[in-house]
Formats: C-alpha cells, structure tokens, sequence
C-alpha cells in the first residue's frame, strides 16, 4: 500500500489548479510540436526549457508542463502520419505504414481515433509500470553488453525486410544505404572523420530527421510537381464518422501486447521510442499473418505503433529517472532539465526526492487524460488540415520542412541535404524501393556498429563473444528467424502494402 | 504557439528599448542536456541573476562535430564579437590536441577563464576484487587484457587518457594494449561495469555521485591534488603514488580578436560568478569541485594542457 500512498503525496503536488492548467498548456502545444513535421519532442521541450524558467516555475511545475509536452508530442506525431505520410517524429514513422493507407480510403477521422485510443493506452500502461517497478526494473540495463546489444540491433534490421516491402531484397538493398549512410561522421573509436570529404557539417554524421523530412516531404512534394497538382498523394476525403468502438475493442490485445512490449523496448537504454513502435508492429503484424491485411489501413496496424512508442516513452523514463541513463533524445534533454533544477536522477532518487518522482508521475497520468479528453473531440479539426487543397498545403509543407529543418542546426547545409534527400526519395518510390528501411538504417546503423565494435574489443576480435549470454542467444534465434521466415513464406503471403504511397 | 509570439514579441521590445545594453550570447556547442549546455545555462543564468550583465544572457546551441562546427563558426564568423562567450571543457582542448576539429588550433581564441571542474575517477563495481589502483595497475600488468574500462569519451577521449595516465605513472608502458570501449555517456559506462561487461569505469565525479550513493559503485581513486570536499573517504590517485590528475574543467573561450579589455571584463564577470555563493550551490549539487583560472592565467594553462595531451595522444597512436 506504499504505492498508494505515494501517488496521493504525487497528486497532492500535480492536482493544484495552477499544475493542471500547466499540464493542459503542455499537452496542447506538445500535440501541435508533435505534428509539425521536423519538430519532435526532443525539440519540444528543448524549446520550453527557456520558458520554464523566465516563467520562473519551480521543479515540479516545470517537471509537469514538460512531461506534458513531451507526451503530448508523442500523440501529436501520428497526427502527421496518419494525414499526411509525414511522420511528425521518428517514432511516428511506422504509423504511416496503417494510417495513411486508412486515411487515403476514407477513413482518417477512425485513424486518428483509434490510435488516440492506443496512445492512451500505451502511455497509462507504461506510467502506471513506471510507478509499480521503476526501481526493479532499472536492473534489466544491467544485463545488456555490447554483445547483446548487437544482437537486439540486427533483429531490428534482419526483419526489416518483411515490413516495407512486397520485395525483401529490395528492402535489404534500403537497409544496406540507410547502414551506409550511418557510416558518415566521426568514428566513435578512433575519432576520425570517415566519408565527410573534410566537411565539418558531416562530422556528425547525416541527421535523421534530415533524411526523414527529405525522403518523406519532400519527395511528396516532387510528385506533387510531377502530377501538375493533379490528384496529389495528400488528397486524403473526409467523411463523417463516429466514434469506432467497435474497432477500438477489437484491437484490445493489440494494444495491450504493444503496451507491453513496448515498455520494455523504452526501459532499455539507447533503444527508444522508435525501436518500440517497431518491433510492435512488426510483432503485430506476424501475429496477425496474411488476413491481417496489415499495411492496406487495418485498425490494428494503427493500435500496434501507437501504444507501442507511448507506452515505450513512459518506459524510457525508468532508466532515466533511476540510472540516470536517458532511454531516448527527448529523456535526455528531460535529464538536462532535472540537473538544471538542482535534481540528480540516480538510484536514489526516488527516496531522496520522492516529492519529484511521484510528482511526476501523477502529472503523466493526469497529462495522459487531458490528451486523450484533447484527442478525441479535436479529430475534426485536425482532419479538417485535410480539406486544405494540395496546392496551399504542400508549399505549407515544404515551409515547415525547411524551417524545422533549418532549426535543428541554423544552417543551410542541412537543407541542400534533406532536397538530396527528397530527390532520393522521388527516385526510390519510382523504383519501388521502400524508404523506411534507409531511415532506420540511419537511425540504428551507428549504435549496432558501435556494439559490435565494442564487443570486438572485449573480446579480442572473438566472435563467440557476440553468443555468449542466453539473452543474446534468445535474440540472435528471433532475427535469424525473422530474416529466413518471409523467404519460404513469400509464396504464400502477397503482400499488399507499399509504404511508397 | 501564442505563447512563442507572445514572448518572441517581448523580447524584441525590450532588445529595442535596451539597444545600447549588452546582449551577451553564450554558445552550447551540443544539443541540449550535456555539460556545455549545463555550462552555458547555469553560468548565463547567474551572469543575469548577479547583474553582470544587463539583459539574460542568450543560449544558443550550435551542436556539431564535437563542437567543432562552434569552434569553425567563432573562428571564421564571429571573430571580433565581443559579446559572445562559448562553453568549453576539457574534451575541447583534447580534441584541439588531437586535431580533430580539422585543422584549427587553439590559439585561434582565447581562453578566458574556467569556473569548475568535475574531477576524474576511475571506479569498479562494489563486488570487484580491486580494492586500489595498485590492485588495478597490478592485474593489467600480468595480463593488459583482464580489465576493461568503459568511459564516456570516445577512444583516445579524455575518459580513455585518464587510466593510461595512471598506468603510465605506474610503470606500465605498453599501453596501446590496454582496452577500452567508449559508450554514450558515464551512466552507461557505469551500466556497463556493474553489469559485468567491463571491468572498471572511468569518467567524471558528477557521473557517479547517484550510484556512489546506492553503494552499486566504489572509487578507486579520485585524480585530484586534494580529495574532494564531500567525499571524503575517495582517496586521490597522488595518495596512492600515482602523479595523475586529471580533472574536466568547465569554461569558456572567447572569439580571438576582441581587445583586451573585452578580455579582461568577461575575466572579471566570469571570477565573480566564481565567487558567488549561488555558483557555490549551483557547483556542489552537480558533483563539481573548485576550480577558477581566468584571464592569461587561464590561457597559459590551457596552453600546457594541450602540450601534454599532445604527447600522450602521440604515444597512444592517436596522432602522428
């Protein structure tokens, strides 16, 4: 009953009217950062900090309005996928695999309705787990090495193949550029600069968000062109709807499996929000099988990527607030505020400041009804960005592109390459190349070299090493059999989808 | 998103009203939530809060290349701007060493002074059997392979350099053969050692003050001159006949042209953020120790700190 009293100690800190008006504020500009293609939640509450302390807000004041934005904007990013084919953030991205394809056939508001309901519950999973086994938890970090690492990493890439694409060597082919992208920058073992041609914007290798807005928007918008506005990919109708109970009930085991699944995926550190709708949907979607009809718009290729990256940005907290090891870029940025106010996450912090912790963790779920109360009645005017005609949207679009873009970094650099991006994009999407696989690549590619790397130099060069513990075992057997499986089953299953539109 | 026009529109106002005050700007050159950002953030904060300057100091983050892209952009752009200061560490200087900002050097501006330093630690889990350095130095002596360390730098880092000083102070001179694996960050690099994977973690003391407290970690040494006002009980690498310190100094460089007096004023704010009793408690809660050099005193110090990186870097291999 210690937890109980616990979250009255939180709510009696988060439930003041001056909190909850904050949590309100929070939630509705985080949905709005979430949307905006480009504008993520690191962004998000990267931009409020400045304003939490002008505002001069106290610890937990602060605390809640940026864990509101920071959940918010996780609702938020589906808004763009779902409407646009523009993932609003890099976990929104497997939303558009479903989403769009549901809101092209008519169904936009269900789409957002149902993944609101996801979300929801994705994130009241993962904040009431963050409550009952936070501490517990935090030791799971304990048991992953750089061996094991790999192996998660290369499950992620060898099933790859089977999500995006009717061609699994077509996806491989995605997969291996995203890997060769990831190459550029400085080496993280010896420091020096591979493939940067001596530019020091390249230093750091390629922005994933770069990629992302480029081979996503604007590509869009180079078919756009193409089509001479006629018809263009955005042209999603609106037709009325009610609330789809029906498809929100059906999808229950979705959601609660993702829930879960994608808690876990948010506990461990480094894998994040992104991993998480990932292996959900991949999940899913081989539950389901072929009558899943994933990727052709099915309620539940919504469900499985939203409540799995909410409840995995809830799960990305616990390392963050008990090892101080941010699971994720918008954790860390929430790490740098705590430090900022005086608070040091570690293992002893929740009972040294358990006023923060379970401060926190009452203003989350609060935070978490108020989006869901926010969510559903504003699907219509959300839906309504959709009777924009193309012609005034998409120069829109590329606006917001560009301007985000230019603010990841305030130079120019950034843009030339996200219209190298965008012209990528055009000619893979003729080709039939899927795009998803190139921006994991990016994504994933450097942290799966780093493990491997690290393992080498552990181990000597003895690449028994990479076997060496029942869990990287367990791993290596899930993705040699994920890569293999689609190959015999190919025959059987024609994939319907296309992420390329 | 009134909200952003709103303030955007104040701001603007009070630039306009207050043109002839200073609009210092302090550039983070990382993204939010590392130590530059906490440099930048902290010290802006109270330049403003002890009325050094006339208006809050203006953060902007400029991440790239390690902080390279800030350190280009002073040189070539802001060369004679007077009202920009830009956090930097102990891994600017190292990198500066180690030319890995391409071809700029150190002496294209000027350091202006540091505020604190994070000590360096060398720490093993609880349950590890070395009890000291000599245990430490003694098992990578009969055989390098048998402990690794994991820090938050890169290879030839800083984190990395810190267990070779200590190794080299002890007689043991092979030490390209020693292995080290750099990981995102000191937790993880704690993570990494607790669980197993490497047998001992080096990095700074504000990294493992949380885990010092839940008793997962213990100290090997500290590689300051005097033990750490606080913990107490860490003893230092010099008590234990090591000559090693190494601490992460954190402060600012300014753009090379500006006069001497714009110096000497930003050496002056920057000693009496230093000195106040705010920095004090700002310093403490973060793991930081004492540690002020401003103005030339500053600038000779770094000069020496790049030299010896150089020589070090140079015997690891990671220049020529």
């Amino acid at each position: 009953m210690e937890i109980l009293s616990n979250l009255a100690l939180g709510f009696s800190i988060a439930l003041s009217p001056y909190t909850l008006m904050l949590a309100v504020l929070g939630c509705f500009i985080g949905t709005i950062v979430g949307a905006l293609p480009g504008l993520g939640p690191s962004n998000g509450v990267a931009i409020l900090i400045p304003i939490t302390f002008t505002m001069g807000l106290d610890a937990t004041a602060a605390l809640v309005l940026l864990t509101a934005v920071y959940y918010g904007a996780m609702y938020g990013g589906r808004i763009s996928s779902i409407l646009l084919n523009i993932p609003g953030d890099e976990p929104a991205l497997m939303t558009t695999l479903d989403g769009y394809p549901m809101a092209k056939n008519g169904r936009p508001g269900q789409a957002l309705v149902i993944s609101g309901f996801a979300s929801f519950w994705g994130a009241l999973f993962a904040t009431v787990m963050l409550a009952l086994v936070a501490p517990a938890l935090s030791r799971v970090a304990y048991q992953f090495g750089p061996a094991e690492y790999f192996a998660l990493y290369l499950l992620a890439f060898s099933t790859l193949g089977g999500i995006a694409s009717n061609n699994q060597a077509k996806a491989a082919f995605a997969s291996c550029v995203g890997l060769g992208i990831s190459v550029i920058g400085l080496d993280n073992f010896s420091g020096l600069p591979r493939m940067t041609g001596g530019n020091l914007h390249l230093m750091d290798g390629v922005d994933f968000l770069v990629a992302i807005v480029g081979l996503f928007a604007v590509s869009e918008v180079f078919f756009f062109i193409e089509k001479h506005g006629k018809g263009g990919a955005v042209g999603v109708k609106l037709n009325k709807f009610r609330v789809p109970w029906g498809e929100i009930w059906s999808t229950r085991w979705t959601q609660l499996r993702c829930g879960v699944v994608g808690f876990i995926a948010g506990v461990l550190p480094g894998a994040g929000a992104s991993l998480g709708s990932f292996l959900t949907y991949m999940m899913e979607k081989n539950i389901a099988g072929p009558e899943g009809k994933f990727g052709t718009g099915v309620p539940k290729g919504v469900a499985a990527p939203e409540a799995g990256n909410n409840s995995a940005a809830g799960g990305a907290l616990v390392p963050m607030l008990t090892l101080g090891v941010p699971g994720s870029g918008t954790t860390a940025v929430l790490l740098a505020v705590l430090m900022t106010l005086n608070i040091t996450p570690g293992p002893t912090l929740f009972t040294d400041r358990p006023e923060v912790v379970w401060g926190l963790i009452a203003s989350l779920l609060i935070a978490n009804f108020v989006l869901l109360a926010m969510n559903v009645p504003l699907v219509r005017i959300f839906v309504k960005v959709l009777s924009v005609p193309p012609a005034l949207l998409l120069p829109g679009v590329t606006m917001v592109s560009f301007v985000g873009i230019y603010s990841l970094t305030g130079g120019y650099f950034d843009l030339l390459l996200m219209i190298l991006f965008g012209i990528m994009g055009y000619v893979f999407r003729k080709m039939d190349i899927p795009t998803v696989p190139v921006i994991l690549g990016i994504l994933l590619g450097s942290n799966m070299e780093d493990a491997l790397r690290r393992a080498m130099v552990l181990s000597d060069g003895e690449w028994t090493y990479l076997f060496s513990s029942p869990i990287a075992i367990g791993l290596w057997i899930f993705a040699v059999a994920g890569f293999i499986a689609p190959v015999y089953f190919r025959n059987k299953i024609r994939k319907p989808q296309a992420v390329t539109d | 998103m009134k909200l952003f026009s709103a303030k955007a529109v104040a701001t603007t106002a009070v630039m306009m009203v207050g043109s002839s005050a200073m609009a210092a700007e302090c550039i983070a050159p990382a993204n939010p939530g590392g130590g530059w950002d906490f440099t930048c953030r902290q010290v802006g904060k109270l330049l403003y809060d002890l009325g050094e300057v006339d208006q809050p100091v203006q953060i902007t983050n400029m991440a790239g290349a390690g902080g390279g892209l800030a350190f280009a952009h002073t040189v070539a752009e802001r060369s004679d701007d007077a009202e920009l200061i830009v956090a930097a560490s102990s891994a600017t200087t190292t990198r500066l060493a180690q030319q890995a900002y391409g071809d700029a050097t150190a002496d294209q501006v000027r350091w202006v002074g540091a505020i604190g330093a994070d000590p360096g630690v060398i720490v093993v889990a609880a349950d590890s059997p070395m009890q000291n350095l000599d245990d430490m130095v003694e098992a990578i002596k009969a055989d390098p392979g048998s402990v690794a360390f994991a820090g938050g730098s890169a290879a030839g880092g800083f984190d990395h350099m810190k267990p070779l000083m200590v190794l080299q102070s002890g007689g043991f001179s092979d030490i390209t053969s020693v292995k080290y694996i750099g990981v995102d960050g000191g937790a993880d690099a704690i993570t990494q050692t607790v669980g197993g994977f490497t047998q001992a973690m080096t990095g700074d003391m504000s990294e493992i003050v949380g885990f010092l407290e839940s008793g997962e970690v213990r100290a090997l040494a500290v590689l300051t001159e005097e033990r750490v006002p606080g913990f107490e009980d860490i003893p230092t690498a010099m008590e234990q006949g090591y000559d090693v310190v190494a601490v992460n100094w954190r402060g600012f460089y300014v753009p090379k042209d500006i006069s001497d007096e714009d110096f000497a004023m930003w050496a002056d704010k920057i000693q009496a953020v230093a000195d106040s009793d705010e920095w004090a408690e700002v310093r403490q809660a973060n793991g930081l120790a004492p540690f002020t050099k401003v103005g030339p005193d500053f600038q000779n110090w770094v000069d020496q700190v790049i030299a010896d990186t150089e020589e070090l870097s140079r015997e690891i291999g990671v220049i020529e």
